[in-house]
C-alpha cells in the first residue's frame, strides 16, 4: 500500500474542515450551556422550551458562594439599604446573606490534592520509568504488567477495602489520604506512558554526560528530565484531569474537611431547592484549572525539543 | 595523555559472548583503529575501556592505573559517539562547556576555553545556535569540541564519521586526524571501514566474532595477514586464495598447484594438507609465458587499473592490471605470482603460516 504525497483537494479540506467544525460544536454545546445556565435566573434555566437568548444574572455565583435565610419584609426593613451588589441580588428573592458557603473550601481542597497527587505522581513516575527504561530490573516486564493490571478494574470495586484501611489508617477525610489514593491509581498511568517517552530519549545523551563528568543522578536531572518534558507535561494533564474529575472514591471516602469539589456540587441541589445555576456557576469554576494548566502546558505538548539533535 | 593496556579482557551478555579475551596496548599518542564488520566486539571494547560498559574479565589499564570497574566519570576520557548526541536543549557553546562545567571550573575560565576550541574547529560564529539546525559536519566539529575542551587523557571514537555523508567524509577524516596530531592525544577509534583505518590509523587491531584476529601498523597488516579473515577483510578486491592439497617442508620455498611449481617465502614451520595459497590482486600478473594457466571470466575497468577475473584450477583470481593492457573475455593467459608476496593459510584454521617474509608481524591478539 502507497501513501499519497500531494496536496489534499480543496473540497478535501473543506470536507475535513467542516468535519472538525461539526464535531467541535457537538462536544462543546454541554459546556456552553452549562456555562450559560451559570448565568440564568432560576426560572430561565428550567424554562421549557429552553431558553437561548435571557438576561443574565450573576445570582447563581452569588447563591454558589453564600448560605441566606429567608427574611421577613421587617427583618429587610431593619437591615437597611443593601450594601453591596451581591446583597442587592439576594434581597431581591426575599432573603439575607447568613455567611459563605463551603464552596470554596471545597474548591481549594480539590487544587491541593488534585496538583499534589499530579506532582506526586510526576516525581515518582518519572524516576520508576527511568529505572524501567535503563536499568536490568529483574522481572521487568512481570513487574510492569502488575503495575498496569492496577488500572484493570474500576475504583469502585476496591473502595470499600480502601474505605476499611483509610479507616485504620486514620487517613479517612484527609488531604494527605487523597494525595496518596490519587497517586496510587495514577501511577500505573504515569509509568507506563512515561516510559514510552524515556525509551525515545537516545541513551547516548546520559552517556556523554556521564563521559563529561557527570554522575548517574546528575546526568538524569540535567539531561533526561529536560527532553522529557513534553512527555512529563502530557502526562501530568491526563494525572490532573483524573484526580480533579474523580467522585467515587472522593464521596465515599471525604464528607468534611478534604472533601473535594465534585461530590460538593450536587449537595448544592439538596440545600436550598433545585438551584441549577448555582450547580452550573460551580461546575464552570470547577472547569477552569484544569483548562488553564492544559492551556500553559500546551506548549510543551507540541514541542518537539529533540528535533534534529540526534541523526537516526 | 596516555598508554592504554587491555588484558584479558572479555565480555559477556547473557549467555552472548561479545568479547572474548581480548589483549593489546596502545602507545601514548597514537592514533588506533579497532577495526572489523559489524557485530565483531570493537564498539563493545571502546565502550569498556570508556566505562560504558564493565568487562566481565580482565584488567583495563589506562596511564598504567586500573579502571576496569570505575565510572566513566572518573576516567579523564573524552567519547565521540557516531550520533553525536548533542545535547538538544542546550545551544552550541553550552554543549562545548558542558564537561567543563562539571569539574566547576570558573565562567571567565570557561568561556575563555570555549573561544580557543571554536577557533580551532572554526565554529566561532556558531557558538550561540541550537544544535538543532546544525549541518552533519557542524554537529560533529561540536560534538569534537566538547571532546577535546578539556584536555582528556583519551578520546574516544565509535564511528563518528559513520553518519556523515560520503564526500563530507573524507574531509572530516583529515580534519581528525590534523587535530590528533596537533593535541597528540591518544585516540581509539572504532570503525568498519578499512580505507577509513588504513587512512587514518597509526595501528590497528582487526576483530572478528569478539577476538581479536591482528593487530599492528596498517601496511604489516595489509602485506601479511595473520587470518584469511583479515585478508579478506581488507583490501578491495581481497585477496586471492588458491585452495589447494599439499605439503611444504621446514624451510621450503615452493609449493605446487596443479602440478605448477610456485614460489614463495621460505617457510619456517613448514605444512601438510588443505592449504590456501594467499596473493593480493596487485601481485598478479598477466603473463602468456607463465605456466600456470587462467581464462579470462570478467573484466572491470577503474580508470589507471583494471580488475580482471581469472578461472584457474583452483579457483577464481583477481588480477589488478594496467588498463591499457588489453584483455579479452574468453582469452587463455598465464598467470606469474610475486614470490614474495605470498602468504599460506592453513585452509582449515584460516591462521597465516609463519614464514620468513611474515615471522614477527603476526601478532594475534
Amino acid at each position: 500500500m502507497s501513501f499519497s504525497v500531494t496536496e489534499p483537494s480543496k473540497g478535501t479540506k473543506w470536507l475535513a474542515g467542516a468535519l472538525v467544525i461539526g464535531y467541535a460544536c457537538i462536544t462543546l454545546v454541554p459546556l456552553l450551556w452549562i456555562i450559560a445556565t451559570g448565568f440564568k435566573s432560576p426560572t430561565d434555566s428550567i424554562a421549557y422550551p429552553p431558553v437561548v437568548v435571557f438576561e443574565p444574572t450573576l445570582e447563581g455565583y452569588v447563591n454558589l458562594f453564600t448560605e441566606r435565610t429567608r427574611a421577613t419584609p421587617d427583618m429587610l426593613e431593619a437591615a437597611g439599604e443593601p450594601q453591596t451588589w451581591y446583597d442587592e441580588i439576594v434581597r431581591e428573592r426575599g432573603t439575607v446573606i447568613s455567611g459563605p458557603s463551603r464552596y470554596g473550601e471545597r474548591f481549594l481542597n480539590s487544587v491541593i490534592i488534585g496538583f499534589g497527587s499530579t506532582f506526586l505522581c510526576m516525581v515518582l513516575g518519572t524516576m520508576a520509568a527511568y529505572a524501567f527504561s535503563r536499568f536490568k530490573v529483574p522481572l521487568k516486564d512481570d513487574l510492569l504488567f502488575f503495575i498496569l493490571s492496577t488500572r484493570m478494574m474500576p475504583p469502585i470495586a476496591v473502595a470499600i477495602p480502601i474505605f476499611l484501611m483509610f479507616r485504620n489508617l486514620g487517613l479517612n477525610d484527609t488531604h494527605l489520604g487523597m494525595i496518596l489514593l490519587y497517586t496510587a491509581v495514577n501511577l500505573s498511568l504515569s509509568v507506563w506512558l512515561l516510559k514510552g517517552f524515556i525509551d525515545e530519549i537516545p541513551i547516548e545523551y546520559e552517556e556523554a554526560a556521564l563521559i563529561d563528568g557527570y554522575t548517574r543522578f546528575q546526568a538524569f536531572y540535567k539531561v533526561v528530565l529536560p527532553q522529557a518534558a513534553t512527555g512529563i507535561a502530557s502526562t501530568a494533564i491526563f494525572c490532573l484531569i483524573f484526580a480533579w474529575n474523580e467522585y467515587a472514591f472522593a464521596v465515599l471516602l471525604t464528607s468534611g474537611t478534604a472533601q473535594t469539589a465534585p461530590p460538593f456540587i450536587p449537595t448544592i441541589i439538596g440545600t436550598s431547592g433545585k438551584d441549577w445555576p448555582a450547580v452550573a456557576a460551580g461546575a464552570t469554576i470547577f472547569l477552569v484549572p484544569v483548562m488553564v494548566f492544559t492551556i500553559l502546558l500546551r506548549k510543551h505538548l507540541l514541542r518537539g525539543i529533540t528535533f534534529g539533535a540526534v541523526r537516526k | 595523555m596516555a598508554q592504554i593496556r587491555i588484558e584479558n579482557v572479555r565480555k559477556d551478555f547473557g549467555s552472548f559472548n561479545a568479547v572474548k579475551s581480548s589483549t593489546f596496548t596502545i602507545e601514548d599518542g597514537e592514533f588506533f583503529m579497532l577495526l572489523g564488520p559489524s557485530g565483531c566486539g570493537k564498539t563493545t571494547t571502546l565502550r569498556m575501556m570508556a566505562g560504558l560498559e564493565l568487562p566481565t574479565s580482565g584488567e583495563i589499564y589506562i596511564d598504567g592505573e586500573e579502571v576496569g570497574m570505575k565510572p566513566a566519570s572518573q576516567r579523564d576520557i573524552a567519547f565521540v559517539f557516531q550520533m553525536f548526541a548533542l545535547y538538544p536543549h542546550m545551544n552550541v557553546g553550552k554543549n562545548i562547556s558542558y564537561p567543563l562545567r562539571s569539574q566547576g571550573m570558573p565562567s571567565a575560565q570557561v568561556k575563555k576555553k570555549v573561544g580557543e576550541i571554536a577557533e580551532i574547529l572554526g565554529i566561532t560564529d556558531i557558538l550561540n545556535k541550537p544544535v538543532g539546525g546544525l549541518s552533519g559536519g557542524d554537529r560533529q566539529r561540536v560534538a569534537l569540541g566538547r571532546a577535546i575542551v578539556r584536555d582528556p587523557k583519551a578520546f574516544f571514537m565509535d564511528e563518528p564519521l559513520g553518519a556523515l555523508d560520503a564526500e563530507f567524509r573524507e574531509h572530516m577524516s583529515e580534519e581528525l586526524r590534523a587535530l590528533h596530531d596537533r593535541m597528540n592525544a591518544t585516540t581509539v577509534y572504532v570503525t568498519h571501514d578499512q580505507l577509513e583505518a588504513m587512512q587514518m590509523g597509526d595501528k590497528i587491531v582487526v576483530m572478528n566474532h569478539g577476538s581479536v584476529e591482528q593487530f599492528g601498523v596498517p601496511q604489516d597488516i595489509y602485506d601479511w595477514p595473520a587470518t584469511k579473515f583479515v585478508a579478506q577483510f581488507i583490501g578491495s578486491p581481497s585477496m586471492n586464495f588458491l585452495d589447494f592439497n599439499g605439503m611444504i617442508g621446514k624451510g621450503g620455498n615452493e609449493v605446487s598447484l596443479n602440478d605448477v611449481a610456485l614460489n614463495i617465502p621460505k617457510s619456517i614451520d613448514g605444512a601438510n594438507g588443505a592449504l590456501s595459497f594467499g596473493v593480493r590482486p596487485e601481485h598478479v600478473r598477466l603473463d602468456d609465458a607463465a605456466a600456470y594457466r587462467g581464462r579470462v571470466k570478467a573484466t572491470e575497468y577503474l580508470g589507471t587499473t583494471q580488475i580482471v577475473t581469472l578461472e584457474t584450477a583452483n579457483g577464481d583470481v583477481k588480477a589488478r592490471v594496467a588498463s591499457s593492457d588489453a584483455v579479452n573475455v574468453g582469452d587463455q593467459t598465464g598467470l606469474s605470482f610475486d614470490a614474495r608476496t605470498i602468504t599460506l593459510f592453513d585452509a582449515e584454521t584460516g591462521q597465516a603460516l609463519r614464514s620468513q617474509a611474515n615471522e614477527g608481524v603476526l601478532n594475534h591478539g
